[in-house]
């Protein structure tokens, strides 16, 4: 898990996009992205709605493959392996770039199967019991479902649901979380928590997390991408990276205008 | 603009039984009421004179005894009890197998154009009459096993005809309850690294399963009563079934034999044969929908 293939001479860099263009049929939904995400650390990406930031994420675990008309040019590069490569298998991928989803999705499982199913699937050799314990500690549930392991997981709260979500994420061992607005569908405090787990998870995982939410951005997040639209010729709409920068510096001294008005909320 | 505006009637708050939209709206309720309770008066008397009939000849030698002959008393049709739960068999081991991977198919990989020709065919064969269904699997098997020497009228040809009714309904079931599993969980299981059948098979397939069974239990509902395939698929047989390459008797095809002859304990035995035929439909059922009902969450 932590061993990393020397790609550059950057080895903080884990996943570097490297003129990224995604076309959905012929449109151009994002054009020319060139972002390194770093190692160990959580990188926000916000922007206005349809300015392509869940499209990026989802290009990093290559969850777009299950649209049809989805087409990518250029590089997206994991420890230095192409991920659009023809010899990448992309659920392998995905067992190593795990993702939360925005709407808690748990299975219609017990929540002991939520947690093992990712584990099985995978060919997990090893103490299930201590597995799922190990997750749901790390995803900070274990306390309030240890007793009621074998109940649905649809029998929690929406918070919880979502932090089965990141348990069951962890639980495969990733490399990288991809976090697609895991909070917009919680209350305040169960945000909160999961911002907090968040900081947690830094420790061990690369966190990318799509926010609209910019304080959460601020509050969770040690870089911060900032994503725009404009509107093309034959009438689609094209996201692309206005700025890119540690995320004290995107809040407090953006270099951009349209950044600047964004944060301000003068537009978006 | 102001000019232009139209006016409503300007009435008290009182109730006014003798206004006409009042009137209008009484009078359709009867007609309604009136209708649906004529809707259930077939299914009262049906079931309740099959009920009457059935149970006054039912005992136990008619699950144990052979039918007898003309105007002797007693026998039974334990052959067409077992002959039926044979061809229905034989049918839903051909049909909800490929039913459902079909359907699987259908919903989870096929594209749009060839799911669209695909659900037109199976909507167009559930509607095919079932006598259809009979000449064809006559076609398919009982000539083919006399070509091959091995047989003809015999129950593999009836589950044959049974099965080509029943897989267009398991097929549209399942479909329809396929696609109503959220895309979120397939997500979920995708992003997770599960292959596609992993995904099909346990994360899909287990949310929509009430549902399957359902479809099946339908299925196998209307392929235990049908009468008309059997007539020269399977024919008829007064001897226990031997081998599913034998002639074979059915309860559908033994309530028309025995309910049209003149012999009275003939007529009585068709009686019990139907309510043992509506009994079996009926705990198919329920055995369907509580043995779902444990697994889901």
């Amino acid at each position: 898990m932590s061993t990393h293939i020397d790609t550059a001479n950057d080895t903080r860099t884990i996943l570097r996009t490297e003129g990224l263009n995604v076309y959905y049929g012929t449109f151009l939904a994002l054009k020319n992205i060139w972002l390194d995400i770093e190692k160990n650390k959580a990188t926000a990406f916000i922007g206005p709605s349809g300015c392509g930031k869940s499209t990026l994420l989802r290009c990093y675990n290559r969850l777009n493959d299950l649209i049809d008309s989805f087409r990518a040019e250029g590089k997206i590069t994991y420890q230095g392996k192409n991920l659009y490569g023809s010899d990448i298998d992309p659920v392998e991928v995905r067992r190593r770039i795990g993702m939360v989803f925005q709407r808690p999705n748990p299975f219609p499982k017990s929540i002991f199967d939520n947690i093992a199913f990712g584990a099985k699937i995978n060919g997990y050799k090893g103490n299930m019991d201590e597995l799922v314990e190990r997750s749901l500690k790390q995803a900070a549930l274990w306390d309030e479902v240890k007793d009621k392991l074998k109940q649905s997981g649809f029998s929690l709260s929406g918070g919880q649901q979502q932090r089965l979500c990141i348990a069951r994420a962890i639980a495969v061992q990733p490399d990288v979380i991809l976090m697609d607005e895991p909070c917009s569908a919680l209350d305040p405090i169960s945000t909160l928590r999961v911002e907090e787990l968040i900081h947690q998870l830094k420790e061990h995982y690369t966190i990318v997390i799509v926010t609209h939410n910019m304080q959460q951005a601020a509050r969770v997040s040690d870089k911060t991408a900032f994503f725009n639209v404009e509107p093309t010729e034959k009438g689609g709409r094209m996201g692309y990276l206005v700025e890119y920068e540690d995320t004290q510096k995107i809040f407090n001294d953006p270099q951009q205008q349209a950044t600047k008005e964004y944060i301000s909320g003068r537009f978006g | 603009m102001a000019s232009s505006q139209g006016s409503y009637r300007t009435g008290s708050l009182v109730r006014s039984p003798g206004s006409p939209r009042t009137l209008f709206n009484n009078v359709m309720t009867v007609v309604a009421f009136i209708c649906g309770a004529l809707a259930i008066i077939p299914l009262i008397a049906v079931l309740g004179y099959v009920l009457f009939r059935g149970f006054s000849s039912l005992n136990l030698d008619i699950f144990t005894q052979l039918p007898p002959p003309p105007l002797r008393k007693g026998g039974g049709i334990g052959n067409a009890i077992l002959g039926t739960i044979l061809m229905v068999g034989i049918a839903a081991l051909i049909s909800i197998p490929f039913g459902v991977l079909a359907a699987i198919y259908l919903t989870e990989f096929s594209n749009n154009r060839i799911a669209r020709w695909i659900r037109f065919a199976t909507n167009v064969l559930s509607g095919v009459p079932s006598i259809i269904a009979g000449v064809f699997a006559y076609g398919v098997v009982v000539l083919t096993l006399r070509n091959l020497g091995l047989g003809s009228y015999s129950a593999l040809g009836g589950g044959f005809a049974l099965a080509i009714l029943m897989l267009p309904i398991i097929v549209r079931t399942t479909d329809e309850s396929l696609q109503l599993v959220s895309d979120d969980l397939r997500q979920a299981a995708t992003g997770l690294g599960a292959t596609n059948y992993q995904t099909v098979l346990q994360v899909v397939l287990p949310s929509a399963l009430p549902a399957i069974v359902t479809g099946a239990t339908l299925s196998i509902a209307r392929a235990a009563g049908e009468t008309a395939p059997l007539l020269f698929t399977a024919l008829f047989s007064t001897n226990w079934p031997r081998g599913i390459l034998e002639p074979t008797a059915s309860l559908a095809v033994l309530v028309f034999n025995f309910a049209i002859s003149p012999f009275r304990n003939w007529q009585d035995l068709a009686w019990a044969a139907s309510l043992i035929l509506v009994l079996m439909v009926l705990i198919t059922s329920i055995i369907a929908r509580w043995a779902t009902r444990q697994k889901v969450y």
